[in-house]
């Protein structure tokens, strides 16, 4: 009786290491790459359709992309390639590009893919009865045409440099089965044929999407035969499904990956961490029509106030990089001259000072005119942007500014905030595409609400070169074009730049073939590479 | 009896117009108009959705007609079809053209949601019962001290928190049930016998967390309602009539005592739909709860009106039940003494 | 109320809650440190000598933060109960003492509201109008009323008809003056026993809310939000949600026992003389 009592006891104390420890697997052998096998991730959201330029959210394009294929794609040295195209060329007056398709392509039912079908997706993006934002870039093309069943061939009314970047975006649908469709209604969003690697299998809603090995693709055959995305809309819940090896992969944040991870061995032993420098960064953002944001002064002392280093070391543990262009640090975008706004609180008080700015009564906030240098830093819910904020607040505060935090959720953060353009002060994020072109969110053409120049900046020489870089398709060219416009937007400050954060992963050690350090394009670039061992396979009732 | 029906379900008239204003209300709560909170940067896709919810709810015409309007929809319970989960019909399956049928989402939440609570009350009743009993008994002893701490302490206890730490517990430490989701896998392919496990596993937890929670009400519920029969004249009397304590508690006591639990199990409908949302988030299971919050998030209007609307009608139907199964156990009630 | 203190639980219910408010007015005296004193080098902490509580992802202490957080949570609670009770008396009097068709509406809404998910009702109007914490206490206020609301109503009807009330309307009292000084102050214990009640629960749907992202919002701190930030580090970090998870546990609790136990109290058909 002691004896059961005891075991009992030592069961209950001894952590995850009690029962699973008879079946620890060393997941440290070489095994030959096999193809088979199920990869399970989570998502904390379900996607609402599958055809990416009318559902428009993450998740629907991170499982798009395993089924659509586009003319062009970026390979892991982020440069362009053929996808469906096998070629395509430039014409002298660079406003033609024809594309030649690779011969014999197939759609997952077994019919074939040709130019027609790219043209039936032109026509969709840039139909007005579409539903997508995606639109613009594609009514640029004056004339879409198909001289055979693999050329297609768009021609700009004048030469449009991302060109190239907004074909690779753009998922090609098949004609046969959605010409007589609406596509904003159509069923085939939720039960798509596409041409990639893989096709959906199930869609269970609220519970998982299945997708299986498509034996018609494309671009060869990848090597696991089942992706399964399971919703699990709690991060907490997520990373206990994790622990359980119960899913092979999910996104980490900065405190998994630096606290819980190298404290917890147990976790190691099965689970691999991956980091790469995303293409997004943090900023803090002026309402630009309000006072006193209109004043550089004003936004430049607000940028030499606040430690960025601190944000870095303080929210991210480390794991970003500090900014000083829009562009990803490290790429050619990216003007290697230009530094941020070191921390100098005494240089943000001279700038307030010779803004107006000076405690005259006394209460250790800043005031001009008898008000007081108040403003709401307006965030949405995400921990990191939260935390920045208070950072940010208490920065402040030392040189006498007199700064609130408010979170909101994103739809009324959108709805009433940002589209009405009825705040002072923004902390949000930029994914940014691999194009340098950013004329949406600087041109001072794009302040309508709704669209991405919210902080309504507008400066006449960042508009030239902002036209200028869409004309220009000599990459050196374009590349001063882009370091010029960078220089001049850290100088005006209409944002403060706050960092860029490393994409954190986590994925089970049964997954092999994927490239540590990552690459470029980061790791997901060869995801048809990645592959489970069979002796690593998962035990599952699913596999008869 | 049939009168007694009759009377019963006209009585809901008044409520359902009551239920129809306090959810027009809500639509017309958010600031601007509802067409204003679109929840994505979409310039283009946010101007034609107005145009389609301005056209859905007649929002250019007098508030009157919009009423009305909205009236005839729940009436017909027609909530259209969802913005942002690509088209689905909001309450029922519809056929297009092709044949293919789109199932409804309510018409997917409702019954798992439903299924989670009937566990779980079966549940609440299996354990508050006797507990209830035993403490009415026991009145003031320590039994019934004990018995009291613990069902508060399962009321008082945050839910989310309790899950997540026996998410812990049962699903990474012990691998004993699975940590979240509706089915397992292969579910499938299994042998119904196998399928019926799988999903009681994997509900096990949601329905014991929602159980604990809804312990207290229940379970003192029927240890003052026993106390108050035991207080009665004619338990004093069968008392006296030298009856067995036995008889006496469980034949006469308990019934009477259990007669009004049928009504608080027609009033907590929506407390226990209401508090689904917590638990459907926590554990990924795509019931009502779930379903609201999502929509609620994505302002998704149709979605949100039409669960406002259903769920009030299930407790409205939940308490025509519960009142019908009252005065059916009842004889008073049936006569009409209670009129 | 000493009667209802006689009962052990209505005694541990009547302490917890005596010291956790206690804690939450002192709180400004006894903070170890300023509940939003950043500190990135001391970030999650474990419990430890100069934090008690540890300290959490921006290196805050978290001691001071439940100390802080347990006031908002509880002016939540009180603040909410006082709105519904208001509401509920006001109507339940005028339902009670006049009766007639004025009394049919109020019951009919009363009906309304209890039919309609209470918890979606409060999402939808926190989400709409944007959370923040006059918000959630008036929503939560604006949907709890109805029982107070019953009760009221309940005591008036059974009281109206007593001889005092009865002669007082005799000898010519006003309207007014039967309600404030007759049926209302004899009405008071089931009032307050719910209100009791109702604090608990606007304890626990303030924790809900903060779950779901809809709570009290950062930095400002509850104990709902400290238990949400905390969730996510359940097997790591436990002190971020133990300590809000166990302070939210003892003041439901503490408010169910008491409420309890002065119903018991009150209550002349369960208690035994």
């Amino acid at each position: 009786m002691t004896w059961v009592l005891l075991t009992a006891l030592m069961v209950s104390c001894g952590d995850s290491s009690s029962n699973k420890s008879i079946h620890t697997i060393d997941y440290s052998k070489d095994y030959p790459a096999n193809s088979g096998g199920t990869l399970i991730d989570a998502m904390t959201g379900e996607p609402s359709g599958l055809i990416a330029m009318i559902a428009g959210e993450s998740a629907a394009s991170a499982i798009a992309g395993n089924i659509f294929n586009s003319l062009l794609k970026y390979d892991k040295n982020l440069e362009l390639t053929g996808e469906l195209a096998k070629s395509w060329e430039i014409s002298a007056d660079q406003r033609t590009i024809t594309f030649h398709l690779k011969p014999d392509l197939k759609w997952a039912d077994n019919t074939a893919l040709t130019s027609d079908d790219v043209l039936f997706t032109w026509q969709k993006v840039t139909d007005e009865k579409t539903r997508t934002p995606y639109g613009s870039d594609f009514k640029l093309v004056t004339v879409a045409e198909t001289p055979d069943a693999n050329t297609f061939r768009v021609t700009y009314k004048a030469p449009y440099a991302p060109a190239l970047d907004t074909w690779a975006g753009l998922h090609i649908l098949p004609k046969h089965l959605l010409k007589d469709q609406d596509i904003n209604t159509t069923a085939f969003a939720r039960n798509p044929v596409g041409s990639h690697y893989y096709k959906l299998e199930q869609w269970k809603n609220g519970q998982y999407l299945k997708l299986t090995r498509n034996v018609n693709a494309t671009q060869g055959q990848a090597k696991i035969d089942h992706l399964l995305s399971r919703i699990i809309p709690d991060k907490a819940a997520q990373f206990l499904e994790l622990s359980a090896d119960n899913i092979d992969s999910m996104g980490l944040n900065p405190i998994q990956y630096a606290r819980i991870f190298p404290a917890r061995p147990e976790l190691n032993k099965n689970i691999a961490l991956y980091k790469e420098l995303g293409n997004s960064y943090t900023y803090l953002g002026f309402n630009l029509k309000r006072k006193p944001f209109d004043d550089i002064r004003v936004r430049q002392a607000i940028n030499y106030a606040i430690n960025k280093q601190e944000i870095i070391d303080g929210v991210l543990l480390g794991l970003g990089e500090p900014v000083a262009s829009p562009y990803k640090p490290g790429t050619r975008w990216s003007n290697p001259v230009l530094k941020p706004y070191p921390y100098d609180p005494a240089k943000a008080k001279a700038l307030l000072k010779a803004a107006g700015y000076e405690d005259h009564d006394g209460d250790g906030i800043i005031d001009k005119d008898g008000k007081p240098f108040s403003f709401e830093i307006l965030t949405n819910q995400n921990k990191e942007r939260e935390m920045t904020g208070v950072l940010i607040q208490r920065r402040l505060k030392e040189v006498g500014i007199d700064a609130n935090i408010r979170v909101l959720e994103w739809a009324s953060f959108l709805g009433r905030f940002i589209k009405p353009k009825e705040f002072d002060v923004v902390v949000l994020g930029w994914s940014l595409s691999l194009d340098p072109d950013q004329y949406s969110i600087w041109h001072s053409s794009q302040q309508a609400p709704g669209q991405f120049n919210f902080i309504s900046y507008s400066n006449p020489r960042v508009d030239k070169l902002l036209e200028a870089g869409r004309l220009e398709l000599n990459p050196d060219k374009r590349m001063k074009i882009y370091h010029e416009f960078s220089a001049i937007l850290l100088e005006d400050s209409p944002i403060v730049y706050l960092s860029a954060g490393y994409g954190l992963s986590a994925i089970h050690k049964r997954v092999r073939g994927i490239s540590n350090p990552a690459p470029p394009a980061g790791i997901g670039h060869n995801t048809y590479e990645w592959n489970i061992p069979q002796a690593y396979a998962r035990s599952e009732m699913s596999e008869h | 009896m049939l009168k007694y029906l009759l009377k019963r379900f006209f009585w809901m008239i008044p409520l359902l117009v009551g239920i129809s204003l306090i959810s027009f209300m809500i639509m017309h709560l958010a600031p601007g108009d509802i067409t204003s909170s679109e929840a994505s940067f979409n310039p283009k896709a946010s101007e034609e959705s107005r145009q389609k919810l301005r056209e859905l709810y007649s929002l250019d015409k007098p508030v009157i007609v919009q009423y009305s309007l909205w009236m005839k929809r729940m009436a017909t319970l027609n909530f259209g079809t969802s913005f942002a989960s690509h088209q689905r019909p909001v309450f029922w399956q519809t056929k297009d053209k092709d044949g293919n049928v789109t199932l409804g989402m309510i018409q997917e939440a409702l019954p798992i949601t439903l299924l989670i609570n009937v566990l779980s009350l079966i549940l609440i009743i299996a354990i508050a019962l006797p507990l209830g009993v035993i403490s009415a008994l026991k009145q003031n002893q320590l039994a019934d001290r004990v018995i009291t701490l613990f069902v508060f302490i399962g009321f008082a206890i945050p839910g989310f928190w309790l899950a997540l730490m026996l998410m812990y517990w049962t699903g990474v430490q012990h691998n004993w049930l699975p940590i979240s989701g509706l089915q397992s896998l292969g579910h499938e392919h299994l042998h119904w016998l196998g399928k019926t496990l799988d999903t009681l596993k994997h509900l096990a937890l949601p329905v014991f967390i929602s159980a604990i929670t809804g312990l207290a009400g229940i379970a003192l519920f029927v240890r003052n309602g026993m106390l108050e029969v035991l207080h009665q004249d004619y338990i004093t009397t069968a008392r006296s009539k030298g009856l067995n304590e036995h008889r006496v508690i469980y034949g006469h006591a308990l019934r009477n005592a259990l007669l009004p639990l049928i009504t608080i199990f027609g009033l907590s409908i929506p407390g226990l739909i209401g508090g689904s949302v917590i638990a459907e988030s926590i554990f990924a299971i795509p019931g009502m709860g779930k379903l609201f919050y999502d929509a609620v998030l994505m302002r998704d209007f149709p979605v949100i009106m039409g669960i406002l609307t259903i769920g009030a009608l299930l407790t409205l139907i939940g308490n025509l039940v519960a009142d019908v199964a009252y005065a059916w156990a009842d004889p008073r009630v049936r006569r009409g003494v209670m009129q | 109320m000493k009667h209802a203190l006689r009962n052990p639980l209505a005694l541990i219910g009547f302490s917890i809650i005596a010291g956790i408010l206690l804690l939450a007015l002192i709180a400004p005296l006894i903070a170890p440190y300023d509940p939003n004193a950043i500190n990135v080098k001391a970030i999650l902490l474990a419990p430890e000598a100069n934090h008690w509580m540890g300290t959490d992802g921006l290196g805050r202490d978290v001691l001071s933060r439940m100390l802080y957080g347990g006031r908002i949570s509880l002016l939540v609670g009180f603040v909410a109960v006082g709105i519904a009770t208001l509401i509920g008396i006001v109507l339940g009097a005028v339902s009670g003492f006049y009766r007639g068709w004025v009394d049919t509406i109020i019951m009919r809404t009363v009906d309304v509201m209890l039919s309609i998910p209470t918890f979606f009702l409060i999402l939808a109007v926190i989400a709409f109008l944007t959370p923040s914490i006059w918000n959630i206490m008036i929503v939560i206020g604006l949907t709890s009323w109805m029982g107070v609301t019953r009760l009221v109503r309940a005591e008036f009807l059974s009281l109206r008809n007593r001889e005092f009330v009865l002669a007082a309307q005799a000898l010519g009292a006003k309207d007014a003056r039967l309600i404030f000084t007759h049926l209302l102050p004899n009405s008071l214990t089931p009032i307050i026993v719910s209100s009791i009640l109702g604090i608990a629960s606007a304890v626990l749907v303030e924790s809900g809310l903060s779950f779901l992202g809809l709570g009290v919002q950062a930095p400002q701190a509850s104990w709902g939000n400290i238990l949400t930030d905390g969730k996510e580090y359940i097997q790591f970090a436990w002190w971020l949600s133990l300590f809000p998870g166990l302070a939210i546990l003892l003041t439901v609790l503490g408010y169910n026992l008491l409420g309890d136990g002065l119903r018991d109290a009150y209550n002349p058909r369960s208690n035994q003389h």
